[in-house]
């Protein structure tokens, strides 16, 4: 697969991943665009998520899951025998498919990660707080209600709360896994504004079911499929206005144009 | 009559004979000890030091501080132990250990309160006595005895509490760059609150509901302590000491005793209930 990608912020290097005996993800490689969004498509269950995951070591959580193969961060390796998984985790943030607020205050929610990190000193938090809400267009609406629990607010402002709560760790790139599915069409594409205005200086990755949203915001394309082996895979990896106007690979053409997935 | 209104009916009649045997006993103890609030009168009765019932004196102000002062004992030894205990059995104990240590603490519920206070009288007794000093028989005796009886309540709950929350709690905290230890403390715990909380509160109301095992460790003098190694008496071992040959105003003045602790463990369990619904 020629590889379109100089600048890269995030990379995988031959990354298998296993879950027990399941060989879930195969030989993926692929460079991340610093200062872009990448979309990962693909069917249900071809390992989207998992591979999404392998880049905040999210799969570590899982008993048996087994990686093989390396990603970096920036020239950091990700899996390396000297790396840890908090340290990873602070660089790279990441939004759930369903907002997952904690159940306590809007400030609280996103002064938390701050805390951790050993910020203690309320102004410091305050500026913290101010920057991030402004950061995903909230502050104005939410500047004299920030010690309201965050679950008092619609769906959509809470998962630009928690894009605000992973933007005041300061991370160097940000996972979406579906982000938007559990939002309404207007809500979608404020949040893909949000996004795009994001990826001015973050490196994003999406997973998106929904090819209108990686038309309209990404900048690459990938397109995943569970092998003969069941194994997922990346079957094209390109740039999105070249994927979706002239795929390369005849499944990736059977994929986009709904013929099966 | 159809077959469906008949075992209605017998649901019907069952149910309400749990509830008024409640009912029976709460209103005999009210009969039976309100009376001697208007006699004696109720300041001299809850706030009173003397307690001569042979004179006419029914004061259990000792009791009830001796109760509070062993509950918080309890309290502070069984909650950091239970609550810490929990944590360990969700969140760091492979699931291996887990299946062998929750039975354990199941079987910790189900040893009789009689077999607690004869281990701490024949154990926790002579070593406060040997190493600490004064008559053994105290307190701080009853207060570790307590201690221990209010684990599994305390455990089993917030165990419970911490195991239900979304997942989605830890795995948002994680990704934040929390370790685990501050994923648990700043989300975790403070999320399982209100459960935790009616874990304690409940723990709480075994500790000054129970009677058997503190008699037989406490001393029950009825004096007020003035140190953890005094001997002390509770309102349950006052009951349970004296209701044997009480009679007239003696025993009266037992049910009086029946009706503050059934007053402070009502309050107790209203606000656990309170806590627990708040989520
Ligand atoms: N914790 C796990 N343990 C075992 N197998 C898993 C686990 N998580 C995922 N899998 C399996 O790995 C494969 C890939 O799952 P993954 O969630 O990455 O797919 P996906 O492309 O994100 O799917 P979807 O579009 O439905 O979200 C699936 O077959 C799934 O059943
Ligand atoms: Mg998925």
């Amino acid at each position: 697969m020629d590889n379109p990608v100089q600048n890269y912020k995030l990379k995988t290097v031959g990354i298998n991943l296993y879950y027990g005996d399941f060989h879930a993800l195969r030989d993926i490689s692929m460079e991340i665009l610093e200062c872009s969004i990448t979309a990962i498509i693909g069917p249900s269950g071809c390992g989207k998520s998992s591979l999404l995951r392998t880049f905040n070591r999210m799969n570590d959580l899982i008993p048996n899951a087994r990686i093989e193969g390396e990603a970096y961060i920036g020239n950091q390796p990700i899996y390396g025998s000297d790396s840890d998984a908090v340290q990873i985790r602070k660089k790279i943030g990441m939004v759930f498919q369903k907002p997952n607020l904690f159940p306590t205050s809007i400030y609280n929610n996103i002064a938390i990660g701050p805390k951790s990190q050993g910020i203690k000193n309320k102004g410091d938090l305050d500026g913290i707080v101010e920057k991030s809400l402004r950061q995903v267009a909230l502050f104005d609406d939410l500047k004299d209600r920030l010690s309201e629990p965050g679950l008092s607010l619609s769906s959509e402002q809470q998962q630009r709360l928690c894009i605000a709560r992973a933007l005041a760790i300061e991370p160097e790139a940000i996972l979406m896994d579906e982000s938007c599915s559990a939002l309404d069409p207007v809500s979608t594409l404020m949040i893909e504004d949000l996004m795009k205005k994001l990826a001015e200086n973050y490196a994003i990755i999406i997973v998106t079911h929904n090819m209108e949203q990686a038309v309209r915001v990404s900048d690459m394309a990938a397109f995943m499929m569970i092998g003969d082996d069941r194994a997922g895979m990346l079957v094209e990896y390109s740039n999105t206005e070249d994927m979706f106007s002239n795929p390369k690979d005849e499944r990736t053409e059977g994929y986009i144009t709904g013929r099966f997935g | 009559m159809n077959k469906d209104t008949i075992s209605k009916m017998v649901f019907f009649i069952l149910a309400l004979s749990s509830i008024s045997a409640l009912a029976l006993i709460t209103g005999f103890i009210f009969i039976q000890g309100l009376p001697l609030f208007f006699k004696v009168g109720f300041a001299n009765i809850v706030f009173g030091t003397k307690w001569a019932p042979s004179q006419g004196s029914f004061g259990i102000f000792p009791m009830i501080v001796g109760s509070v002062c062993v509950t918080l004992g309890a309290t502070l030894l069984g909650v950091p132990i239970g609550v810490c205990c929990s944590i360990f059995l969700v969140e760091y104990c492979p699931a291996s250990l887990s299946n062998l240590f929750r039975p354990a603490i199941q079987l910790l519920a189900g040893i009789p309160s009689v077999v607690y206070g004869f281990w701490g009288l024949l154990f926790i007794v002579p070593f406060i006595r040997n190493n600490l000093g004064g008559p053994g028989l105290s307190m701080l005796a009853g207060s570790m005895i307590l201690g221990i009886m209010i684990l599994p309540t305390i455990i089993s709950i917030s165990e419970v509490s911490l195991k239900d929350l979304p997942r989605q709690y830890k795995e948002g905290a994680l990704a934040l760059g929390m370790t685990h230890w501050q994923a648990i403390y700043s989300v975790l715990l403070p999320a399982a609150r209100s459960g935790i909380t009616a874990a304690i509160v409940l723990g709480i109301g075994r500790a000054i509901g129970e009677t058997m095992a503190v008699i037989m460790v406490l001393g029950n003098a009825v004096a007020l302590p003035e140190s953890i190694l005094d001997p002390i008496r509770t309102l349950t071992t006052n009951i349970g000491i004296e209701m044997g040959y009480a009679t007239g105003d003696h025993q009266q003045a037992l049910f009086a005793t029946g009706i503050v602790l059934f007053v402070i463990i009502m309050i107790l369990n209203s606000f656990a209930q309170y806590i627990a619904r708040r989520k």
